[in-house]
């Protein structure tokens, strides 16, 4: 392995770190279990069923946003919060995982069609 | 922008081997590691079940678009959530797809195969959380536990506090 991919692999692990200190607490990761199914939601949505108050969720939205797990997008008068994924495991990490699969089920296939 | 997935991979076979290899349901399952149900139809949902060792649970579902003689053989499929165990989904129904195409060209020794896979942007961020569980061991546990936490969490929100 170079020493580029070591720093990048070490720069990673210190985002990760900062992303789980920020999940390491029970309403954010509440929060997060319901925006990691797509939608974006607003406030008041994030606040039904909760106990906390509208600003304690404000607060904990500000936390998960500073590293990037969470996105705010103002439509019309009020801001929707959505999940971004990218800090832990961008798309491209799950495409490589299925080309790697392709790379040995091709393979297969060329020893199944060579022989 | 979408990301791709593109291999290119010459055979010492003539495409006629190469097309029985891709669409004869039998075929296809020796090499990929699949029981089909039943033949490739255009149109029509493939079934079957996963034999790759370790994969077994998992189910196979597909739908084959097109079937271009000695051409382009083309479906969709799924990718679930989770292929562990015990988180995987009763029926892929409503799932994401991406779309998978095989084309043949006649070469001088044989086959080209151009595989690819497209589509991977319409998958929902849960993959994408996948994706890393099974790309950094180190944290895959701890992502498991979160996981378990969230699910937890989502079930009774009064939790929350």
């Amino acid at each position: 392995m170079s020493r580029r991919s070591h720093s990048s692999v070490a720069a990673k692990r210190r985002t990760h770190a900062l992303v789980f200190a920020a999940l390491g607490d029970a309403t954010r990761l509440s929060l997060i279990g319901k925006l990691c199914r797509g939608q974006p939601r607003s406030i008041s949505q994030l606040t039904q069923g909760a106990k906390l108050t509208r600003q304690a969720i404000t607060k904990h939205l500000r936390v998960l946003e500073t590293v990037g797990i969470v996105h705010s997008v103002r439509k019309g008068r009020e801001s929707r919060f959505e999940f971004d994924p990218e800090p832990i495991g961008g798309i491209k990490e799950y495409v490589n995982f299925v080309s790697e699969q392709w790379d040995h089920a091709l393979s297969r296939l060329k020893s199944f069609v060579e022989d | 922008m979408d990301s791709v997935i593109e291999k290119r991979v010459e055979l010492k076979a003539p495409v006629s081997r190469v097309w029985r290899a891709l669409t004869d349901y039998r075929e296809f399952g020796e090499w990929f590691r699949v029981k089909l149900d039943g033949p490739f139809v255009p149109g029509q949902v493939s079934r079957g079940q996963i034999t790759y060792p370790g994969y077994e649970h998992v189910k196979w579902e597909a739908v084959v678009q097109k079937m271009e003689h000695e051409r382009l053989f083309s479906f969709t499929w799924p990718h679930p959530k989770s292929l562990d165990k015990k988180d995987a989904p009763p029926d892929y129904s409503g799932e994401p797809t991406t779309l998978v195409e095989f084309r043949l060209e006649k070469t001088a020794n044989g086959t080209l195969l151009v595989l690819t896979e497209s589509g991977f942007d319409r998958l929902p961020g849960d993959r994408r959380l996948e994706a890393f569980r099974r790309n950094d061991g180190g944290w895959a546990e701890q992502m498991k536990n979160i996981e378990n936490h969230v699910s937890k969490n989502h079930v009774s929100e009064n939790h929350v506090a």
